[in-house]
């Protein structure tokens, strides 16, 4: 789209050649689109350029076109090289990463291992994952111009996994000059060595992002496997494209404006169904974590017996029919680091999971001395997955006893206020309800609600929770498989104990594109590298 | 005339001054913080001080105020807290579809509502004044986004006529600009074609029955050259004063149409600076809007010395 503006319109001249000029495509309605781009809806519009300094989804997901990875994670959760090898001392202690050849940025340069180093740090300076690696880092160095070297100063057994990870805020590669920009400071260049370039002058925040294929991209030779493998691009362009209403989106879908749609509503799933031109597919298959977190700062959840009689009048399977409506697409669990992952583990959550028990929890709530003090529940209004959980839950801890006040607003209401410590009358609150992606929760040390860090460090709701660091840090120390999973049940254990949080169950998306798009794969976010498009 | 002109244009400038202190207030003194929304759902209590630290937001009020107001007089709007992008380069490029939008919904307004008042004041009591007011009724009543879902069920998706969606500039040509405007500006406009048609019949029905235009029938002047040369020259004032509001409104509320077709305008862009709290973003649509709006009283108030010779400035 070309966008002319208003003081163009003096030119006559131009208007009338541009009349006539355009007189003749009046009878085609849609101006034609080059054949090899990919026009997508994604979850919701790009506004923010800097995959570091938020954790929305959509600018995540912007990384994944424009920046690459150290490493790449499989669909079988495990790190595969993607820019650079590996190996690993004897000891355990020192980490080598070795760049691969024809590396480059969009801008021409190559990528060093200097740039990586500054990119870990400051990727590290953000990411709660990142900051535990870097507490136990002895030195990060670029020992050439191809090698970069970690030496760590205690055992940490989560290093790879933590570079791989990709979600949340994954450890994006920039040059060096951009990424000695403080974390705390958002980018507004776009300049990466990943598989698509940045059109930066047709990007309108919150309209449209355009993608070109990076013509000097070496892709690895492997077949893509999650965010691991080769990233070969079939097409020239992809755009994403904003549409904030679902029902444009799907009409949009269904005429062939666009290709692909992230997030179709599952309630307009019918809509598509029998359409020969449209194919529809869970793509991340772990889906969200559904979740509800109390404020440990004010009552009356700062008494973990009052916790526990919430927790106890809490039950998944009526939140998720709420909340998703087909059980196709959502099942219970019981584990904080959700199901179907390596550390999945539902110790503590029978009660959560078996649709709560109202009777035991009155009396465990008359039991903890409760004295009616207002649980304020925040409500959001206006994303439709986030509206049911809080109305859900409010009814069951009231039939257990709870006086309860829900409080509608706007998600980015509850966003600011969740941040305030303080009592309800003073903009405070009690209880609110979000989602992850799995793979944002799916061990101790991403998981930012097992955070025991206080109200300094801790994760909105602020619990001060030595017992639950402690674990994290042996979990982090551990460097087996089978000493993880048993810190990770431990962990389980002490979070629902403690009622750290209330996981609600985990669901699915389901995203949909036209037929003419070959090559969409599962993935943990959404690829458009090794997608083509069929021209008719 | 010149002079009304200078003194309208010297009186806006307070205005504006009063505006641009009363957004700048009510927003910092509303719950928000542009800082949670860039920081994200992982957000600890430290990072978010040093985001706010970042983008100035814990400097005192009056000090963040004059900053503003300094660069405004430079002619500098800011920029965008979320994207980083200057807020007079997101105006520039949600401007031309509002404007289109508005420009074209306010011609079919126009061109549809004020015949169809003419010709029900004309035809008073009869089947067309009827039908002129029930439709009137159902343009007022039937949401808009209804209205915009039924046009693109019928004309885009049933019998293929239109685009479902989506805005392409007039400089891409004059058919896929009028492919894409013509159900938005048909939507946005059945509200004020109702309000206007109403407006217009009632102000005609009014002046019907003044004696000059019993002198003119009497005359031998022909129904037409009655009805519109001086019924409704005689009933314009109010029409003019409705039509012109009616295009503020529009560009200031055209936030649904522009959802349901997906026009990148300048509703959407104020409701996503809203919800994200970007302050600098809102302060500058806000100014835009109420400047408009003086423009716009300012063009109405000239326009009655245009059609009314009574009126002199």
């Amino acid at each position: 789209m070309t966008i002319m503006y208003p003081g163009v319109l003096r030119h006559s001249r131009q208007l009338a050649v541009a009349a006539a000029l355009g007189l003749g495509t009046l009878a085609s309605p849609l101006v034609a689109e080059a054949a090899t781009t990919i026009r997508g809806v994604m979850d919701s519009p790009l506004r923010m350029l800097d995959p570091i300094a938020t954790t929305a989804h959509i600018t995540r997901n912007h990384g994944y076109m424009v920046y690459d990875t150290l490493l790449g994670m499989d669909l079988d959760h495990q790190p595969r090289p993607q820019m650079a090898d590996w190996t690993v001392s004897d000891d355990g202690m020192t980490y080598t990463f070795t760049l691969r050849d024809g590396l480059k940025w969009h801008d021409g340069a190559p990528v060093t291992a200097a740039d990586c180093v500054a990119s870990i740090q400051r990727w590290a300076a953000r990411d709660a994952g990142g900051q535990m690696l870097m507490a136990n880092v002895a030195e990060l160095e670029a020992s050439d111009d191809k090698t970069i070297t970690l030496s760590l100063s205690k055992p940490f057994g989560y290093v790879l996994e933590l570079l791989a990870k990709p979600s949340g805020v994954p450890a994006f590669m920039m040059p060096e000059r951009i990424a000695r920009t403080p974390a705390d400071q958002v980018i507004s260049e776009a300049i990466g060595s990943g598989p698509f370039k940045f059109v930066a002058d047709e990007f309108q925040p919150g309209v449209q992002a355009v993608y070109e294929k990076f013509a000097d991209y070496v892709p690895r030779s492997e077949p893509p496997n999650g965010t691991a493998g080769g990233k070969q691009v079939e097409v020239d362009r992809v755009e994403f494209v904003a549409m904030p209403d679902a029902q444009t989106a799907m009409n949009a879908l269904q005429s062939g404006d666009i290709d692909f749609f992230e997030q179709v509503p599952i309630d307009l799933l019918p809509l598509l169904e029998g359409n020969d031109e449209i194919h529809t597919q869970v793509l991340n298959e772990l889906g969200y974590q559904s979740m509800g977190r109390m404020n440990f700062l004010q009552p009356p959840f700062d008494d973990v017996n009052i916790r526990r009689a919430a927790l106890t009048a809490l039950g998944q399977g009526d939140v998720l029919a709420a909340m998703v409506g087909n059980p196709e697409y959502y099942e219970t669990c019981g584990s904080v680091f959700g199901c179907g992952t390596p550390l999945a583990d539902e110790t503590g959550s029978q009660s959560l999971v078996d649709g709560g028990d109202p009777a035991k929890a009155r009396q465990m709530l008359e039991e903890a001395g409760y004295d009616g003090t207002p649980v304020a529940i925040l409500q959001a209004t206006d994303v439709p997955i986030l509206v049911a959980p809080p109305v859900v839950a409010a009814e069951q801890l009231r039939k257990a006893g709870f006086n309860v006040q829900l409080m509608p607003m706007d998600w980015q209401s509850i966003v600011a206020r969740r941040v305030n410590q303080g009592p309800v009358a003073q903009g405070g609150w009690n209880m609110f309800f979000s989602n992850w992606i799995v793979q944002e929760v799916w061990n101790p040390i991403n998981n930012p609600m097992l955070n025991g860090g206080g109200p300094g460090k801790a994760w909105f709701g602020w619990p001060e929770d030595e017992e639950i660091d402690r674990l994290r840090a042996e979990f982090a120390a551990a460097t087996d498989e089978a000493t993880q999973r048993e810190v990770a049940s431990r962990i389980q254990a002490h979070a629902m104990d403690y009622v750290s949080y209330v996981p609600l169950g985990q669901y699915r998306v389901v995203s949909a594109w036209r037929s003419e798009l070959e090559g969409v794969r599962p993935a943990p976010v959404p690829e458009f590298w090794g997608v083509s498009k069929r021209q008719d | 005339m010149l002079s009304y002109f200078v003194r309208r244009v010297i009186a806006a400038i307070p205005v504006m001054l009063v505006v641009a202190l009363f957004v700048f207030l009510l927003l910092r003194l509303s719950p928000g913080d542009p800082a949670a929304i860039i920081a994200g759902d992982m957000a600890t209590p430290e990072q978010l001080a040093r985001i706010r630290a970042a983008l100035g937001l814990d400097e005192p009020l009056y000090i963040q105020f004059f900053v503003w107001l300094g660069e405004l007089l430079r002619g500098d709007f800011g920029t965008s807290l979320i994207s980083q992008t200057p807020v007079l380069t997101m105006i520039h490029q949600r401007l031309e579809p509002t404007l289109s939008l508005a420009l074209v919904s306010i011609l079919f307004t126009v061109l549809i509502s004020v015949p169809l008042g003419v010709i029900a004041a004309w035809r008073h009591g009869s089947f067309i004044d009827n039908f002129v007011m029930s439709a009137s009724v159902v343009g007022f009543s039937v949401p808009v986004f209804v209205i915009g879902y039924l046009l693109i069920q019928l004309f885009a998706i049933e019998l293929r006529w239109f685009p479902v969606q989506g805005f392409r500039s007039l400089f891409d040509g004059v058919g896929p600009f009028v492919s894409r405007i013509v159900l938005p500006a048909l939507t946005l406009s059945s509200i004020y074609i109702a309000l206007i048609s109403r407006m217009t019949r009632a102000s005609m029905l009014e002046v019907l029955d003044e004696d000059y235009i019993r002198t003119a029938r009497a005359k031998g002047l022909g129904e037409r050259a009655v009805l519109f040369r001086h019924a409704l020259r005689n009933a314009a004032v109010p029409i003019l004063t409705v039509i012109g509001t009616g295009f503020a409104l529009m560009v200031s509320g055209v936030v649904v149409t522009e959802s349901v077709f997906n026009i990148p305008g300048l509703g959407r862009l104020i409701v996503d600076a809203v919800l994200a709290r970007d302050y600098p973003v809102i302060q500058g649509l806000i100014l835009l809007t109420s400047g408009l709006y003086v423009v716009i009283n300012l063009l109405i108030d000239l326009s009655y010395a245009a059609t009314d010779p009574r009126i002199r400035y």
